[in-house]
């Protein structure tokens, strides 16, 4: 596997072009509020336990940050490449499409890991005043590191589409909430469905993982989420072979 | 060094090239000469294994394309004609993303891309963006990002179009000088380019091979002499013959029998003379008889107009 080039320079773009350090900055501010309110809720409140509270409260806000960031660091992947025509050159270096599609993967899942490490630092924060317990925390961050790496791979499939970054962008963020709110609709299906419905929905498997349950069930519905869509993506970048110029 | 057989890839509906052979030895520049739109690129593309052909069959290097492409990938160096680049990128960095993306070694690396840029001319450039580049530069950087990794084969889109005159003369000669130990191939829609710069030219139209010669030889056949079909009743020999002999006939090619007794010649003839009133009476005081005779239109020759046109204006 030969990808290491490429992933080199996808992270390097991302911090060259700044998108990096935007999204960062954006995310952070905005993961820090929701730390300051969502703590400050169970200070003045009170009663409801920190330990089982807190982090759900928490994860499930910075949740809704990504669902905005992520597309914004995906659109760019292949979409910028097809823009600028040097996907050419890139299909006649000797890569694999496997590789240039994992060089990339990992470059963005890798910012987005460094984003996440961040918001270590909130947990470390509260353990210095009260004590936090680790294995809730463990089984959050592990659901959030898995839903953003689903996120990623259902962005890049997106990008892989499009020469336009705001159309991938923008449809990623619609497919990750169709995916969040496919089983909100329970009175207007059959029971059947519904179950189906429920299993494929992102909330139902990253909801057990933020009350500190890490259920193989739910690991293998991430996993296989991001195989699916990276395999989805791969089958885009052969459609070169039998479809028109781009 | 390339073998090329049968090539033909269809976008869909769309031909992009049909029933393409050529062969290109060690060591030649060879010339793709052809209108816009007449399959160059997609010849290109399918010898540097960015897509595989719908049909046939093609061996860069001594490996099949569609077999083989990432040993063909790793032998080749392209340049797309937009020269496609990163604009957020540094020359050397960029070169060295090209370096280790075609594989090769850590300290090899450093020493060729140093040498590579001072090849090219960009040296000086090397500090700055590649998106802050004049188009001149940018060309430059296409080149060296094809000819770092030492190709057996050099894949060249018109690597010219943009530039002005002097640029255009030095690009010309840098790529001549790359000839000898590498074969090249470049494309181009402008006749007088693919006669300074190449051994031989590939005439490629509307997707297929129109001609395949040396610049001279195609340049003076095409400006020089005109041809004429003739089909006579008569003794086949013997007209043969004594149309030879005409004034200003060059060649008199046989077509073979239209019609029993009826035969078809080619008679390719001086463009300054003007044979068809001597044709015709050779015709009378022989006593043969005169089935057609008509003035050929080349297709190639309809091409070569089109190709010579950018010169003139």
């Amino acid at each position: 596997m030969n990808f290491y080039p490429i992933f080199k320079k996808e992270l390097r773009s991302y911090f060259t072009s700044l998108i990096a350090y935007v999204v960062l900055a954006v995310f952070l501010v905005l993961a820090g509020y929701y730390f300051y309110t969502d703590l400050a809720l169970f200070v003045l409140w009170g009663g409801a336990s920190v330990q089982e509270g807190l982090w759900q409260y928490l994860f499930h806000d910075i949740r809704l940050i990504l669902l905005f960031t992520i597309p914004l660091l995906t659109m760019r992947l292949f979409s910028e490449e097809k823009k600028l025509g040097t996907i050419e050159l890139l299909f006649t270096y000797p890569f694999r499409d496997i590789e240039i599609l994992l060089g990339k993967y990992l470059a963005c899942l890798t910012v987005f890991s460094i984003m996440l490490g961040f918001t270590v630092l909130y947990p470390i924060l509260l353990a210095i005043v009260y004590q936090v317990e680790l294995g809730p925390l463990i089984a959050s961050y592990l659901g959030m590191f898995l839903l953003g790496a689903a996120f990623i791979s259902c962005g890049i499939m997106v990008s892989s589409l499009t020469e336009n970054q705001i159309v991938a962008a923008l449809v990623t963020s619609g497919m990750i909430l169709t995916f969040w709110f496919i089983d909100w609709n329970e009175a207007a299906v059959s029971p059947s469905v519904a179950v189906v419905l429920h299993h494929l929905s992102f909330f139902e498997h990253f909801y057990n993982f933020v009350r500190g349950v890490i259920n193989t069930k739910d690991i293998i519905y991430f996993i296989l989420f991001i195989f699916f869509f990276l395999f989805l993506t791969l089958r885009s970048l052969e459609a070169r072979r039998w479809r028109g110029l781009r | 060094m390339i073998e090329v057989e049968n090539l033909t890839k269809f976008y869909g509906e769309i031909r992009g090239i049909e029933d393409v052979s050529f062969s290109i030895g060690k060591g030649e520049i060879t010339g793709f000469l052809g209108p816009n739109g007449s399959g160059k690129t997609t010849t290109m593309r399918i010898l540097t294994c960015f897509f595989p052909p719908t049909s046939g069959k093609a061996r860069v290097a001594g490996y099949d394309v569609i077999k083989n492409p990432i040993e063909v990938r790793r032998r080749i160096g392209y340049m797309p004609e937009t020269v496609p680049l990163y604009p957020d990128m540094k020359v050397t960095t960029y070169l060295t993303f090209v370096a280790e993306a075609k594989r090769m070694g850590k300290g090899e690396r450093k020493k060729k891309i140093g040498e590579i840029m001072e090849q090219c001319g960009i040296l000086k450039v090397s500090q700055r963006l590649v998106g802050n580049l004049s188009k001149g530069y940018r060309q430059r950087v296409g080149l060296a990002q094809a000819l770092i990794n030492d190709p057996e084969v050099l894949i060249l889109d018109e690597p010219t179009i943009g530039l002005d005159p002097k640029q255009v003369v030095e690009i010309r000669q840098f790529i001549k000088n790359l000839a000898g130990e590498r074969t090249i191939i470049l494309s181009t829609h402008v006749l007088s380019e693919a006669s300074m710069t190449c051994d031989r030219v590939i005439i490629i139209h509307e997707g297929k091979i129109a001609a395949v010669d040396t610049p001279e030889n195609l340049t003076e056949k095409l400006q020089k002499t005109s041809k004429t079909l003739v089909q006579i009743e008569g003794i086949q020999q013997e007209i043969k013959d004594k149309l030879k002999t005409l004034q200003g006939v060059i060649n008199v090619l046989e077509k073979g029998e239209v019609s029993p007794g009826v035969f078809s010649y080619e008679v390719e003839f001086d463009k300054e003379k003007e044979i068809s009133g001597e044709l015709s009476y050779m015709v009378y005081s022989n006593k043969w008889k005169l089935v057609e005779m008509r003035a050929m239109k080349l297709s190639l020759e309809k091409i070569f107009i089109e190709l010579t046109k950018e010169e003139r204006t």
